[in-house]
């Protein structure tokens, strides 16, 4: 990116509050059914219906706000916005616009051990829409289908200050947030079910210019990395157009995932007036500071906790908190292989590493993974005792993320114990140097280097089972004693 | 006397003491509708196979067991009822059949009433003489060349015309009171919240309230003792404890204070109707009731003010009829937009599409500061009004319209007169509070109409001041001719 320029970005993110029922009537929230198969009069917008509100969603969102950080508003209103599409059955949403349940909070994001305090300007309850569902696709299908069971589902609208200056932070950012949501145990946060959405609010301006660059609004930002090129891809856009004395508009673009663009919507004269105004069938919530108070004493262990507890305790790096914190889930996991294991940091080393490469590439949550945490750390025991190297521990490992099997039965199954016996070694050390007398005589005439080709040649001839660092010793001793 | 010509208590008494059966009340109504209604043209949709079999399902007695067991009743076209088509008196909903009961419906069928019919109304509850229901107009039983009021005119002809003893109807800014009062009944609007809005189509949110139309106060109790109540699927219905009503239905209103404000007895009065309501506080004086006159200031605003705040919520309220899930729909469009416009268009009658985009137009962007919370903040005032008059005074009264009931096609195309009619029962539904309209006299051979105003929920004393005045008085004796000669 052009160093003259400065991207600024803002996040409104959608989050699907974690509730048994729908937020204005008693229809369930599951995700997966049959089209309108979760629908009553009432989410499906038939006359003389009235919504009711959940008190669950309200009593999520305050958990959700004071997880964030946020004041809880002491009355909260909703209001309607009016728009017309097939899949809104009310022609109207049912929203929050002036007295949101959530205001003025903010969460801390981590970059390369350096935190920034990004705002949270506020966060209100609404409604969600159905759906619409084509015959291949919108353009081609020569009609349109309306599924309502999304529709009446709880969402949070978390809208962030204008704070955050590269695609990295925004993500960072999200990342941090659904963390948040995850431990607070609010929502599902599952972008691909989408009930988590994403939209951003990017400007750019000469570095040193105080007000903001014309603003666009980017939707259909479906996954992390969609969010971060978008980003990229606008920031980009804003920046040859101000260079080639272009004129930006103020307007809607969407991301177009397959030609990873952005492409206009709508521009802000063409935005619709919503035309708020106060629901008159719902009225004022008061939310009473005893029960914040009593949400708030349920508050699980939160990422930034749980970061300064794992740093605090274990002396972890604070890149290693950030990413063992990533879900509830994957620092359960960290736990529970510690109650089995001492080492902290080879723990995250493996869950990093092997484990994390091993979910992505499968697509797989920790809570889908078949090694049990006492597993891994039976494995992670064993390298310490020496019945296996780590290079056989790799391999273990896959066995065991594919099948499940305890560490002690893939050993004992492929024979993979490690040679650590000393007259076996030597036995065939002395075969390695025999057969590569020019590579011992360039060690001994000074060439370190020499040593790691001979050491690679035994284990070869073990295939891969000999003891490393014993033969690192028997061999030095071995070429020396000559 | 007929057995249609009873009201709800005395049939209640003919039943207890088996001088008929519910059948043969049934039938007499369901005559004396196949008789009459095709003249007043009260009904939209007639139930008469289900009543029937109502009737003969309530023939034993371990059957019953409600408050009004058998006895008949009719609903505003605007209460959603199960399987009983409810079209608000609009082609939009002409062939929408409901899968569920209003609260209110299902209390009255739980009581074991019988359910008669469904009847005409102006299309969506807007309107003041039923000329705008989409099907037909109803007549005044008093004057066939007249209107009933409305917009629950269908409700008032009927009940006047003795084709059923007693109707819901449904008041947003005088929509019970103003037909009872131009068809000479009773008419009864609760308290914002004392009966569930849940199933009633809506109109304007804050202001909706059901009610009672009847020929007698005490069948308005009767009835308010099964409908009012909390009802959890209704937010705003109130969960404030509900009075035995008919235990106000006692003459003795010695010491009662009654104001009446003066603004309600000069602007463009008839002066017969206003020197009646005035003849009817020297009644109240004279049963022993203090009365004085008081000032309400800020009523002159209430009139633009609803004209604002009800058609704001109505532009919401009737987005849902798009044609997408019900009603009427263009098959014919080819694309959405089309598919709404068309649609829209040719379901709402001028009146609807008027407010409707009103009531767009003062929620737009530029406009909502100046006229929505304008209207609301006088919405306040007029509220402030009446609490400083209630510090001092139990009741206000107050003449339920300006005039007597208008011909038929005459204010038409002059809506701003119609706008006009409801200037004395626009504030009470701004307020949320309870009030009555009861006959007090005759001018040229048509009813007139006072309106009797309580505070909030103490629908108590608006009933027993009604029924004080009933009971002194026998202007609810005499009957409509129908066209023939007055009885
Ligand atoms: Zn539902």
């Amino acid at each position: 990116m052009n160093e003259d320029y400065e991207v600024v970005v803002g996040l409104e993110v959608h989050a699907e509050l974690k509730t048994q029922s729908k937020i204005f009537c008693s229809c369930s929230t599951a995700f997966g059914a049959e089209p309108n198969t979760q629908i009553c009069p009432g989410c499906a917008g038939f006359p003389g219906m009235l919504p009711v509100l959940n008190r669950q969603v309200v009593e999520i969102a305050i958990m959700a706000g004071l997880a964030l950080n946020c004041e809880i508003a002491e009355i909260c209103l909703f209001d309607r916005k009016n728009y017309f599409y097939p899949d809104l059955p009310r022609a109207y949403q049912i929203s929050q616009l002036d007295l949101p349940i959530c205001q003025k909070g903010y969460l801390e994001i981590d970059l390369d051990g350096k935190k920034k305090r990004i705002g949270i300007t506020r966060a209100h309850m609404e409604e969600d829409a159905g759906k619409l569902v084509h015959q291949g696709n919108i353009t081609s299908s020569p009609f349109s289908l309306v599924d309502l069971n999304r529709c009446g589902m709880p969402l949070l609208e978390i809208v962030s200050e204008p704070d955050m200056r590269s695609s990295q932070e925004a993500r960072a950012y999200m990342e941090k947030l659904r963390s948040i949501l995850l431990f607070a145990g609010v929502s599902n946060c599952k972008m691909e079910e989408g009930s988590l959405r994403c939209d951003a609010n990017i400007s750019v301006r000469p570095r040193g210019q105080k007000e903001l660059g014309i603003r666009t609004e980017i939707k259909n930002l479906n996954s992390f990395r969609a969010l971060e090129r978008a980003i990229e891809y606008e920031a980009k856009r804003h920046i040859e157009a101000i260079e080639d004395g272009e004129k930006l508009i103020q307007e809607t673009r969407t991301w177009d995932e397959e030609k990873q663009i952005t492409l206009s919507m709508r521009s802000k004269e063409e935005a619709e007036d919503y035309r708020y105004f106060p629901d008159p069938n719902l009225p004022p919530v008061k939310i009473e500071r005893e029960w914040v108070e009593k949400i708030r004493a349920t508050l699980p262990e939160l990422p930034d906790q749980a970061q300064l507890r794992l740093v605090d305790n274990y002396s972890l790096p604070p890149y290693d908190a950030v990413i063992l914190t990533l879900t509830p889930e994957f620092l359960a996991y960290f736990d529970n292989c510690l109650a089995h294991y001492h080492d902290a940091k080879t723990v995250s080393n493996w869950m990093m590493g092997e484990l994390s490469k091993h979910l992505n590439q499968n697509n797989m949550e920790i809570n889908d993974c078949k090694i049990q945490p006492a597993a891994l750390a039976r494995m992670l025991s064993l390298i310490d005792e020496g019945t296996i190297s780590g290079k056989m521990a790799k391999s273990v490992f896959e066995e065991m993320f594919a099948s499940g099997k305890e560490p002690d039965l893939i050993i004992k199954e492929k024979g993979m114990v490690q040679i650590s016996d000393e007259s076996t070694l030597i036995k065939i050390i002395e075969e390695v140097t025999a057969n590569n007398a020019g590579v011992v005589e360039d060690y001994r005439s000074g060439k370190e280097k020499a040593l790691g080709f001979l050491v690679g040649q035994v284990m070869k001839a073990t295939r891969g089972q000999a003891n490393p660092a014993i033969v690192n010793k028997l061999l030095k001793d071995c070429l020396k004693g000559d | 006397m007929e057995l249609y010509e009873l009201g709800l208590r005395d049939l209640q008494d003919k039943l207890n003491r088996e001088e008929v059966s519910i059948r043969e009340i049934i039938e007499s109504v369901l005559k004396r509708i196949h008789e009459v209604d095709d003249k007043v043209k009260a009904f939209i949709t007639l139930d008469e196979e289900n009543a029937l079999k109502k009737a003969a399902g309530l023939s034993s007695k371990e059957s019953r067991k409600g408050q009004i067991v058998g006895l008949p009743f009719a609903l505003k076209d605007v209460f959603c009822t199960r399987g009983l088509r409810t079209t608000c008196a609009s082609r939009m909903l002409e062939n929408y059949v409901p899968i569920y009961d209003a609260t209110a419906v299902s209390r009255l069928n739980a009581e074991q009433g019988i359910l008669i019919g469904k009847l005409n109304m102006d299309e969506f509850a807007m309107g003041s003489s039923t000329e705008l229901s989409a099907f037909f107009p109803t007549r005044n039983p008093w004057d066939l060349e007249r209107v009933p009021g409305g917009s629950s005119g269908g409700c008032a002809a009927a009940v006047a015309a003795g084709e059923v003893p007693v109707a819901l109807g449904s008041d947003t800014g005088g929509s019970i009171r103003q037909p009872a009062s131009f068809c000479g009944v009773v008419g009864f609007k609760p308290s914002y919240g004392r009966v569930s809005r849940w199933g009633v189509i809506a109109y304007s949110s804050s202001m909706d309230q059901a009610g009672v139309i009847a020929r007698k106060v005490e069948d308005c109790a009767l009835i308010m003792n099964i409908i009012a109540g909390h009802d959890p699927l209704d937010a705003t219905s109130a969960n404030v404890e509900v009075s035995d009503y008919t235990s106000f239905l006692q003459p003795n209103i010695r010491g009662m204070k009654i104001a009446y404000p003066t603004e309600c007895f000069q602007q463009g009065m008839d002066e017969a109707v206003k020197n009646l309501v005035l003849n009817a506080l020297k009644k109240y004086e004279e049963l022993g009731a203090i009365i004085e006159e008081v000032s309400l200031p800020h009523g002159e605003y209430a009139l633009p003010a609803y004209y604002i705040i009800g058609p704001a919520e109505a532009s919401a309220n009737l987005a849902c009829y798009d044609g997408v899930r019900f009603g009427l729909r263009d098959y014919e469009a080819d694309n959405v937009l089309d598919m709404y416009c068309n649609s829209r268009s040719a379901g709402f009658g001028d009146e609807v599409k008027r407010r409707i985009m009103l009531g767009t137009h003062v929620l737009s962007s530029g406009y909502y500061k100046n006229y929505y919370l304008k209207a609301m903040k006088v919405r306040r005032l007029i509220k402030n009004d009446f609490d400083q008059v209630f510090k001092n005074f139990d009741l206000i009264v107050t003449p339920t319209t300006p005039t007597t009931a208008f011909k038929l096609g005459a204010e038409l195309d002059d809506f701003l007169t119609l706008y006009g009619n409801d200037i004395f029962t626009v504030p009470v539904n701004m307020a949320g509070l309870p009030a009555i309209s009861i006959p007090c006299g005759f001018s040229d051979g048509l009813p007139v109409g006072m309106q009797i105003i309580g505070q909030t929920f103490d629908e108590g004393r608006v009933l027993k001041a009604a029924y004080a005045f009933e009971q002194n008085t026998t202007y609810h004796n005499i009957k409509p001719s129908l066209g023939g000669e007055q009885r």
